[in-house]
């Protein structure tokens, strides 16, 4: 499903990602870790196009297609979707607008009631995009946003960032629903999960983990053996094994 | 009984003192060159007028069917074509043209030109000194029409100048929603629409009043608009400008004389081609515990150059409260807006004024983050825009509000 090879990326200058290669199969879920500022976020950027990301070397093959210069829009609509840490506040534009646009762009128009009352966002449908939302809001919204845009790819920065106890589990579900592993006959997609604290492995049954450290991708392993060892020890042995 | 003729001699007097003074904002002009005049006939419906009138009403937000009215008034150039009121309103409210008004009603003496200064500018003067019409609408104490009346100021002509006064008097604890649209019928006119209004809401009055101007690149428009709101009056204005225009300048007021009384003005301009825009409201804070609010959107493409000014004056030794909310965006290189609050406090040491005001471009973020759910970079410019100059205005019919919704959504994608 995507293949990376030898990708080195920079923002204004600054080098970001220095030549990581990677894989993931259809339906795989994988997660990064990573210290911060190791490039986990710019590397999930870079996946989907956003062009502050300057890609100087390397390539981005998604469904066996190269997209290493498509257009962000464009590989939305391949079927990549991104989950922000921290959206952006669009005031003006509601919810329910970017709702309507999403899935007259081709992508699911039945079931969405049913998927608004799940996340609990009927409340806010009328309101400017993440304007004034809580922590836990604006990942529902966003979770709401790629359920009826139904990306085969998710990618998914910090879930758990700035959401409380109570919605952690809410998001976890509704990341399991988006993944297509709540119903035996839905497709499964695949989904790149970007996390610090490891909540989110209560809820999703991850396949692989990786580390993330310096631009480079050093470690692979299980997910809960990775995210003891840096409970243990910390991302100081990164730098050994790198 | 008529207004007293003295008094209209005074008005005159006092107008042609004013003749030649400019006006204290926008380009002046030389009213000599509008000098075409011309009658029409009244008309049984609004069904009955020419093809592009009807279509201009339409886009000014008219029912030609006046579904969902409680009466309409329609001026074609210097003429009244068109009053009725829905019978079921009778009693409720009347709707005549002002020269009617003036001819029927000698109290209305205490209304015209008794808030607009006369001799305010050559414009003010112009109106009064050759007044063609313009709609006279007076709900009665304790009425509340369901429905909103609309009328349409429309020119067809060339060189018309079109002077109307309006006059609208909420009485007591009566409340009234008015739609205008101003408009041209010929894109290609040259001309002027001057339209004095001034409206009166009367204790726990509240009045509703939407406006859409609907011009062409080259036409002028001079309105000169005061609402006087009494002890717990409301007065709403919205106002919607989303095509060309020569230029128009308007400063309306909104003077909040009793207790309590309030005012909100919503403003949303779309600046197009080289439009010249100086729009703008000023709330008067003189009763106690008044509140007011302006909100105005503004975007500033091609050629165009915007004025939006905001005055908060309060004046009350007691308590008041007003925001103003100014905000721009600049779509072009060659575009330009000023944005020019201003709060005064008159000795008011317990009025509490606010406002902000910005300026900026379409934040990238914003663009790249719909981008990011699969719409096209024009697409989500356009949505973003069209938020932008969605005020979710309150109180407006729901079929304008779609309209208007319509028109942005159409307008910022040929802007593009």
């Amino acid at each position: 499903m995507l293949k990376i090879h030898d990708l080195w990326v920079s923002i204004d200058g600054r080098q970001i990602l220095k030549g990581v290669n990677f894989s993931m199969d259809y339906g795989e879920i994988n997660v990064l870790f990573g210290p911060n500022g190791a490039g986990k976020t710019t590397f999930m950027m870079t996946l989907m196009g956003f062009p502050r990301y300057k890609i100087e070397q390397g390539k981005i093959y998604f469904k066996g297609m190269d997209i290493t210069n498509q257009d962000l829009y464009e590989r939305a609509r391949l079927g990549l979707g991104i989950s922000f840490q921290r959206p952006p506040t669009v005031r003006g534009v509601t919810l329910k607008k970017i709702i309507d646009i999403i899935a007259n762009n081709g992508a699911d128009d039945a079931g969405i009631k049913e998927k608004i009352e799940q996340l609990n966002l009927a409340g806010h449908l009328q309101r400017g995009l993440n304007d004034g939302f809580s922590g836990g809001e604006m990942k529902r919204s966003e979770l709401l946003q790629l359920m009826v845009q139904r990306p085969e790819l998710v990618l998914i920065d910090e879930p758990e960032s700035g959401v409380d106890i109570e919605n952690i589990s809410l998001v976890g579900e509704a990341i399991n629903s988006l993944l297509g592993k709540d119903k035996v006959k839905d497709p499964k997609r695949g989904a790149l999960i970007i996390t610090h604290t490891g909540y989110i492995l209560d809820f999703v049954n991850a396949d692989k983990g990786y580390i993330v450290f310096d631009g480079v991708f050093v470690c692979r392993g299980n997910p809960r053996d990775i995210l003891s060892e840096i409970k243990r020890h910390g991302y100081r042995r990164c730098a050994e094994c790198r | 009984m008529p207004v007293r003729k003295s008094y209209f001699s005074e008005i005159q007097a006092r107008a042609e003192g004013a003749r030649e003074k400019k006006a204290a904002f926008g380009p002046d002009i030389d009213l000599s060159r509008y000098t075409q005049h011309i009658e029409r006939g009244k008309i049984e419906s609004l069904e009955s007028m020419a093809t592009h009138a009807k279509e201009a009403a339409i886009m000014t937000g008219m029912s030609l069917a006046e579904e969902e009215r409680a009466g309409s008034y329609m001026q074609v150039d210097q003429s009244v074509v068109y009053e009725h009121l829905n019978k079921s309103y009778e009693g409720q409210l009347e709707i005549m043209s002002t020269t009617d008004a003036l001819e029927r009603y000698d109290w209305l003496e205490d209304y015209f030109w008794k808030s607009v200064p006369v001799d305010q500018d050559k414009f003010t003067a112009q109106a009064a000194i050759h007044m063609t019409h313009g709609y006279f609408i007076r709900v009665f104490a304790h009425q509340k029409p369901q429905y909103p009346v609309q009328s349409c100021l429309l020119v067809a002509e060339n060189n018309i100048s079109q002077n109307v006064h309006n006059i609208i008097i909420v009485e007591e604890g009566a409340e009234l929603q008015v739609i205008t649209g101003c408009t041209l019928s010929n894109n290609e006119a040259e001309g002027i629409h001057l339209g004095i209004s001034e409206f009166y809401v009367k204790k726990g009055g509240k009045l509703f009043f939407t406006m859409i101007h609907n011009w062409a690149e080259n036409f002028h428009v001079r309105p000169r608009t005061w609402a006087v709101v009494e002890e717990d009056g409301a007065f709403v204005s919205n106002y919607v400008l989303l095509k060309p225009v020569k230029s128009i300048q308007a400063f309306p007021v909104a003077y909040l004389k009793g207790d309590r009384a309030s005012a909100k003005f919503n403003t949303v301009v779309y600046g197009l081609k080289d439009s010249y825009i100086d729009l703008g409201s000023r709330i008067i804070l003189e009763g106690k515990d008044t509140r007011g609010e302006s909100v105005a959107r503004t975007i500033a493409a091609d050629e165009s150059v915007i004025y939006s000014r905001g005055d908060l004056i309060a004046k009350t030794k007691d308590y008041c409260l007003a925001h103003l909310d100014c905000r721009g965006i600049v779509f072009s290189p060659r575009a330009d807006i000023y944005a020019i609050p201003q709060l005064i406090s008159d000795g008011a040491m317990k009025a509490e004024l606010s406002h902000e005001a910005s300026i900026g471009p379409i934040a990238e973020e914003q663009v790249e983050y719909l981008m990011s759910r699969g719409i096209s970079r024009e697409d989500a410019i356009s949505v973003i825009t069209s938020g932008f100059l969605n005020l979710d205005i309150p109180y407006i019919p729901e079929f304008l509000d779609k309209n208007i919704k319509e028109v942005i959504q159409a307008t910022s994608k040929e802007a593009l």
